[in-house]
């Protein structure tokens, strides 16, 4: 496989060598001299410096062959938002992972049709929900493909829809029970299901109703 | 109704568009990410500014970016500028977006796929090369008198 790796900060230069110790064929470009100079002593010539935004140093680095799969992993998301846009649509080239740094950019690059991106924040963030048991709302899967996603809810005592059926919820537009977990058994959500105190609720639902879900479920 | 403009980068070039759309009479809202860019606005700027950046999706709507006939993106980086107008564009529908590139490359490509890119490079190799082709050629009289 031919890889492209924009970006030889800590994320691209071991993504490099774990690609090139599984045999692949691997350019890194890396822009900053100090950076590309510790670089070129272990990959040598397999690292190139350059701003990898500029088609011509793109080309240099071999993307018009095209390679397998482009990786924009720079420490600025325009940066990979462009590379990204560039390898996908100038170059053809049928593969391309983005790195998002900041999760408040992740916007752009779905607007843009840059996928899959990889956002270290979100995914830590995304932990400490599943960890944390306050957390009565957690993310567990994103179809971003579908525009759907799926999210587990805790009901307890509290909960207005505790000892309600499920066709009796005014669940919003755009979202489905799917499950309920009760006493370490999961069962599938139907109109009779009656919820309760405890139940783990997995629902799917269009990203941005989660707040409703809430109300409905939870009230708060 | 006054037409509305949204200048994101206030620099030599943004801060001289807002200014000379407002004394023609536009709304103008003006976005950068240094405070110290309003002086060059002059002293009594009439329009708005805002402090922050254009990539936050939530200062463009406050700074008016649906409402927005028309917005202008020259900050000092190009990828920066390019992702702004897509965002203007393809999220915001904004129907006249303009782009300043400096670099050839990115401009032309990013033109042919409908972003309204401007490029003063290629402005300046034009003129400069026009400039200079009339210096190596002489006229035909005074080639003639030689």
């Amino acid at each position: 496989m031919y890889v492209i790796v924009a970006g030889g900060g800590k994320i691209g230069a071991n993504v490099t060598r774990s690609l090139l110790r599984l045999g692949n064929e691997v350019t890194l470009i890396e822009q900053r001299r100090e950076r590309f100079e510790q670089l070129e002593d272990e990959f040598e010539h397999q690292v190139q410096r350059g701003d990898a935004t500029e088609l011509y140093v793109l080309e240099r680095a071999g993307i018009a062959r095209p390679p397998d799969v482009v990786l924009a992993l720079t420490g600025d998301d325009e940066d990979n938002m462009i590379i990204g846009q560039l390898a996908r649509e100038k170059y053809g080239v049928p593969k391309v992972i983005a790195r998002v740094n900041d999760p408040r950019n992740q916007a752009h690059f779905d607007l843009l049709g840059i996928s899959p991106t990889i956002c270290a924040t979100s995914s830590v963030m995304a932990l400490v929900e599943h960890e944390v048991p306050e957390h009565d709302l957690i993310h567990l899967l994103e179809l971003r493909r579908e525009n759907l996603e799926i999210v587990e809810v805790q009901i307890d005592g509290e909960s207005p829809s505790a000892g309600r059926s499920v066709e009796t919820l005014a669940l919003p537009e755009g979202s489905r029970l799917i499950s309920v977990m009760r006493g370490g058994r999961a069962e599938i959500a139907v109109g009779s299901t009656v919820l309760e105190a405890g139940d783990q609720v997995l629902a799917i639902l269009e990203p941005g109703k989660e707040d409703e879900l809430r109300r409905v479920l939870l009230r708060r | 109704m006054n037409l509305r403009a949204l200048i994101i980068g206030c620099g030599r070039v943004g801060s001289s568009i807002a200014l000379q759309l407002q004394q023609e009479g536009w709304d103008v809202t003006v976005v950068d990410e240094n405070e110290d860019a309003l002086s060059r606005l002059g002293e009594r700027w009439p329009g708005t500014f805002i402090v922050g950046h254009g990539m936050d999706t939530d200062l463009l709507r406050d700074a008016g970016i649906e409402e927005a006939d028309a917005v202008v993106v020259a900050t000092d980086g190009d990828n920066t500028n390019i992702i702004i107008g897509q965002v203007a564009q393809k999220r915001f529908d904004v129907r006249c977006v303009v782009v300043r590139v400096l670099d050839p490359a990115r401009a032309k490509f990013y033109a042919e796929r409908g972003l309204d890119t401007v490029c003063p490079t290629s402005v300046s190799i034009d003129r400069l090369m026009e400039a200079a082709r009339s210096c190596a050629i002489p006229a035909p009289a005074a080639a003639e008198a030689d």
